[in-house]
């Protein structure tokens, strides 16, 4: 305990609350337990099978595979992100609120639409054959799976970086010109240095989520790590060598997170100055904007485009047949369960960030590292481990929905951690400390200083928590209350067998419910960066 | 202590767990949970006939065979589950040691083709492995007569197949039984070197001779129905190798009562139910397979049962459910 209060600033600060630590210690558990799983499980094997398990070549093939995609997929998104984070904040582009909006939009679609879509394009009854009598070849592997990954992933890069350009001191922009800097050498020495905890945070999300992901990889039939993983479960039910790999898979994440902890460490970009921060004098297009448009709109086409039309598509050939009823109930689970885990999530996201500002430390980037190993850990790993502790402790909450919510929001808590950092590090301690000065408690001081302010930031968190609990499945299917129907059940268990046309409707719900969320998260990120403004 | 924002939030979320804890632990100790590997759109309707007719409420688990098959493990003694009803006997065998015995004469209304002789599982439907091909670019004189005429060259980089499905692992398990491990793994071998494209699932591989990604492919019979149904011109057929050729290996999918379950007499009712004519007339025509049970006439489009039984190779469908030996196979050549 010494440990903790001194590690921060000695003396000066009291020690962190004891909701502090007991959050911090339930997402020690939670994201550990999965883990603890996969040990038991892995080291289940006869050593011998085990020395053949660990060290095939093929580990190492799925290694390569793995790491070639994630880079594709950072490659790609950055390449849409950043120059559209650009042109929204800095640049004299018309309607850039719609241009937010739709390059956010793309989150709401899940992973295994995106990926039915690009394969859509080809194929007997695909666009390119019905639409224009042309077949193309089809889109696989590599360049397949990390074209389908990347677009509806690049939206968290976007996000991230159009927040880190609007939180941007243009005053140092504006020193490093009035120094004689041209425009490519403030963009490279002043900008791009500023942007890169952003950039690098956001590779971490999607990153990780590269790694974990499923759906659209089987279907790009593309041989990464969770693949392989999935297929032990599946095609081999084999739990020992699936554990392994998934031990494996941890370790690369974890590696992803030391490399990440390590590039960003102590910097500031913080103002230091006094005064209201101006805005930057917005850079003119001109015959730019052609191209800016261009992109736009292929961007957009192929995001979001692409799977509406191939819904529509299936939809077309199965409207009749829709149960308006179930369809409803689904999305009235999906609703709750999403709205209950967002605020679950972010309650528990925010005295981890507290924790990890005010009172930094080990235990406090411990705690920090663990939540993005839930995040970072395969959803069937972390499924069967739920399944394997809940009958073992606590056989009465077994399929549950207590044990699904639990789940989910260790899953998730790594979403919210982000925005609630960098709100937080642009408020800084100094209306609080002004606070403390005028006499109120430390824990006053924060909830009428600092927590009105957090509003915003922590809406826009739980939001982007809700979109991915509506499109999550391998969680969703595993530990639900059987009988129980989230849109993203429905979709699975009526694609399983190839029925496209059942599916539709449900998939096409889960891209309307989650539009509408998008637009949300943007509304209350546009509140909080007005309020920052004025801080 | 002071007001702590941090203490009233941890608060409200300790109160949120334990108010989510007790939903959704209601259910009723007498309604009969069934696993189900098998798609929704077919079990749906059978399982709301089901409810009708015997008073007896259910819930469902949909999602793949071998994933509920990986849950039931791990659910092992303390499943909920009363019963699975899987896609493939490689999972129904896997799972032996979690089903209860059936009543001894269960396996005997069934056809014998389809028989379980171990007694723990019944089949619900039957199928065949088939070659499905390109009309557009296959003559019918091109066709293999053999399954092992795959690995020739002019077959070269034509060929899909889904190692990790379980009706090519339970044909896979059936070579290794008629010819030994050495040929089958030669077969594999074989393939592998002839570039067979690798697919996920049945449907994937139909969908990739249409596309014309691959001429050929090794798939179960009926889901080739399923597209020709809505789409005469579907440039796809299927065909079988000559008779007796492993290639023509018949399947099942099938139902077991879980030994955990304290609802075993309603889950009897259940597989009873499936073994109705009416539920076996309803699953042959929805679904394009086999009645397992005689004096069910099954879809139109399928070939009759005995002149299937005529061609197909002779194989103890018992043995088809030890995969072990199937999956070391398939890892050793790097399928899996």
């Amino acid at each position: 305990m010494t440990g903790i209060a001194t590690s921060g600033r000695a003396g000066r600060r009291p020690r962190p609350q004891l909701a502090l630590l007991l959050a911090a210690g339930l997402v020690g558990v939670g994201t550990c337990l999965p883990a603890l799983y996969l040990v038991i499980r892995a080291f289940g094997a006869e050593p011998a099978q085990l020395a053949e398990i660990v060290f095939r070549a093929r580990n190492l093939m799925l290694l390569g595979n793995t790491l070639a995609l994630v880079a594709l997929v950072l490659a790609i998104g950055t390449l849409i992100a950043l120059p559209m984070a650009w042109l929204v904040t800095r640049s004299d582009l018309r309607a850039r609120g719609l241009v937010t909006f739709l390059m956010a939009l793309p989150l709401a679609v899940p992973g295994y639409v995106m990926a039915y879509a690009l394969l859509g394009l080809s194929g007997y009854y695909g666009f390119a054959r019905e639409w224009f009598g042309v077949s193309l070849p089809p889109l696989h592997g590599l360049w397949g799976a990390a074209l389908s990954l990347s677009l509806y992933t690049f939206p968290y890069i976007f996000l991230n970086l159009r927040a880190a350009f609007l939180g941007m001191d243009p005053g140092l922009e504006e020193s490093a010109a009035s120094l004689g800097r041209g425009r490519a050498e403030v963009m490279r020495h002043v900008v791009l240095p500023q942007l890169k905890p952003a950039l690098i945070s956001a590779w971490l999300v999607v990153g990780l989520y590269v790694i974990g992901d499923f759906g659209a990889i089987a279907l790009m039939r593309y041989e990464v790590f969770s693949y392989a993983i999935y297929t032990q479960y599946a095609g081999a039910f084999d739990r020992t060598y699936a554990a392994w790999l998934s031990l494996m898979l941890l370790g690369v994440a974890a590696l992803a997170l030391f490399a990440q902890a390590r590039l960003t460490r102590s910097r500031r970009f913080a103002r230091v100055g006094t005064g209201v921060q101006r805005r930057v004098r917005p850079v003119r297009l001109g015959y730019w904007a052609v191209a800016a448009w261009g992109w736009i709109l292929l961007v957009s086409l192929a995001a979001l485009g692409l799977p509406l039309a191939v819904l529509g598509h299936w939809m077309r050939r199965g409207i009749g047949e829709i149960d308006w009823a179930m369809l409803a109930q689904a999305a009235v689970n999906s609703g709750i369960a999403g709205a209950v885990v967002a605020v679950l999530t972010v309650a528990l996201a925010l005295p981890v960030v507290l924790l990890t500002l005010r009172w930094p430390g080990r235990f406090a980037s411990l705690t920090d590292r663990l939540a993005w190993m839930g995040y970072a850990t395969p959803p069937l790993a972390f499924g069967l481990a739920m399944v394997f502790f809940t009958l073992a402790v606590i056989p009465f909450a077994y399929q549950s929905h207590g044990v699904l919510i639990f789940a989910w929001v260790m899953t998730f808590l790594a979403l919210a951690l982000g925005p609630l950092r960098l709100a937080l590090m642009q408020i800084g301690m100094r209306p609080e400390e002004a606070a403390r000065a005028l006499g109120a408690g430390p824990g006053a001081a924060f909830a009428r200083v600092t927590a009105p302010q957090l509003k915003g930031p922590m809406v826009a968190a739980g939001l982007l928590v809700f979109i991915a609990v509506v499109k999550e499945l391998p969680l969703n299917w595993m530990l639900a209350p059987t009988g129980w129907r989230s849109l993203s059940t429905t979709v699975f268990g009526r694609t399983v067998e190839g029925m496209m046309t059942e599916a539709a409707p449900y998939a096409l719900a889960i891209i309307v419910f989650s539009a509408f969320f998008v637009g949300l998260i943007l509304k209350y990120e546009g509140v909080d960066r007005k309020e920052s403004g004025r801080g | 202590m002071t007001f702590a924002p941090g203490n009233l939030i941890a608060g409200r979320f300790a109160a949120g767990i334990a108010l989510a804890l007790g939903l959704g632990q209601m259910a009723a100790a007498d309604t009969l949970t069934i696993y189900s590997g098998r798609g929704e759109a077919l079990v749906a309707p059978l399982i709301a006939q089901f409810e009708a007719e015997t008073g007896i409420k259910t819930d469902v688990r949909y999602g793949s065979t071998s994933e509920m098959a990986a849950l039931l493990q791990e659910e092992g003694t303390n499943s909920p589950a009363d019963l699975f009803w899987a896609q493939d006997a490689g999972a129904l065998g896997a799972l032996a040691p979690v089903f209860a015995a059936l009543p001894a004469t269960e396996n005997e209304k069934v056809l014998e083709v389809f028989r379980d002789p171990s007694n723990k599982w019944v089949a619900t439907s039957g199928r065949t492995r088939v070659l499905v091909y390109s009309t557009e670019r296959v003559e019918p004189a091109n066709l293999p007569a053999k399954i092992t005429d795959l690995t020739d060259a002019k077959y070269k980089g034509r060929v899909s197949w889904a190692p990790t499905n379980g009706g090519f692992q339970a044909f896979v398990t059936a070579f290794r039984l008629t010819h030994g491990d050495e040929a089958a793994k030669a077969w594999l071998e074989g393939m592998i070197a002839n570039d067979a494209k690798v697919y996920k699932n049945n449907g994937t591989q139909i969908d990739a001779v249409a596309a014309g990604e691959v001429d050929f492919a090794l798939v179960n019979n009926y889901y080739l129905g399923r597209y020709t149904a809505k789409d005469a011109e579907f440039p796809v057929d299927q065909t079988n190798f000559e008779a007796g050729d492993i290639g023509n290996l018949v399947l099942v999918a099938g139902v077991g009562i879980v030994e955990a379950s304290d609802n075993k007499e309603n889950a009897q009712k259940f597989i009873d139910y499936l073994l109705s004519p009416a539920a076996q007339q309803f699953i042959s025509l929805q679904g394009y397979e086999y009645p397992v049970t005689p004096g069910v006439i099954p879809h139109a489009t399928l070939e009759s049962l005995d002149a299937v039984q005529a061609i197909s190779p002779k194989v103890d469908v018992n043995q088809i459910g030890d995969l072990e030996g199937t999956l070391a196979l398939l890892r050793e050549v790097g399928l899996l």
